[in-house]
């Protein structure tokens, strides 16, 4: 059973924020609402600048899911992490739980007032029956459902954004970074899948 | 200390140290989904364009979907897709 997950190459992304624009592109995101950004650290210091694509990373623990007051998370059995729009309050804890702050909420009238949370739904619709229009509408577009991967893995120009099952796109990146000889490290990882497993250890 | 004031006091004291109780705040575990049902990715029939495009999984065929998906997955190799 594969488990969809993202991995960020900070070596490789170039702040293009091509991943960005295919989001909103192929899931048609209302303005003010970034399901997907592009964060970069120590900007313009030379040699010590790292971009990084940010969204929802799909826990294996996820926070918002604990801290949701209505219940509205599910986890798919590929491992996406989605939520019913329709049960959503809009009140904001999840956005505080997580700690990637995916969780965007559209401005839905006077004095600030927040609509229903909207996240990164790793291109896999929503709890609607699959491509039809009213999913579409709620959640963007379902490419799992047409046998694609989400839209910013695909597009990412340099491949610096990896999606899909959290086996293969690991081993990609071991090869990736066996041939280029550093930068291991795999952003958020840690703090989304949990610590990688000890080597040699039983079980 | 006269049989009412102790009652008094017992009662009191029960009603104050009430507060000091530590109760569960953390609910993992015990969350359980209240929303509709979702369908699972490979109970769709693959688009005409994957068809075409050699893929062979059909409506309910896990394995046929997540053969499809890592297929699609490997081409974010380029080492694969240029030769090694």
């Amino acid at each position: 059973m594969a488990r969809m997950k993202f991995l960020c190459d900070s070596e490789r992304c170039i702040e293009c924020n091509g991943c960005v624009t295919a989001c909103k592109n192929e899931n048609e995101v209302p303005w003010g609402v970034n399901r997907r950004r592009v964060v970069t650290l120590n900007d313009g210091v030379v040699g010590a600048e790292k971009s990084i694509s940010v969204a929802c990373m799909h826990c294996s623990d996820a926070p918002c899911m604990a801290v949701c007051p209505v219940d509205c998370f599910y986890r798919t059995d590929d491992g996406v992490v989605l939520h019913d729009k329709d049960l959503c309050i809009g009140c904001g804890y999840c956005f505080y739980a997580c700690p990637f702050g995916a969780p965007q909420f559209p401005q839905a009238g006077a004095f600030g007032l927040r609509g229903k949370m909207d996240k990164c739904t790793f291109c896999a619709g929503g709890p609607e029956p699959d491509r039809s229009e009213a999913e579409f509408q709620k959640y963007g577009r379902n490419r799992l459902a047409e046998g694609k991967l989400p839209a910013c893995a695909e597009m990412c120009s340099t491949k610096a954004l990896l999606g899909g099952d959290g086996d293969v796109i690991a081993d990609i990146y071991r090869e990736r970074v066996t041939r280029r000889g550093r930068g291991a490290e795999v952003w958020g990882w840690g703090t989304a899948y949990g610590p990688a497993p000890k080597q040699g250890a039983t079980k | 200390m006269r049989p009412a004031t102790a009652i008094v006091a017992v009662v009191l004291a029960a009603f104050v140290l009430a507060a000091c109780g530590e109760r569960e705040q953390v609910a993992e575990g015990k969350r359980t989904y209240q929303g509709k049902r979702d369908t699972k990715s490979w109970d769709n029939e693959p688009l005409d364009y994957a068809l075409n495009h050699g893929s062979k999984w059909s409506k309910g065929d896990e394995a046929g979907w997540e053969q499809q998906i890592k297929q699609r997955q490997l081409t974010q190799n380029e080492y694969q897709r240029i030769g090694r």
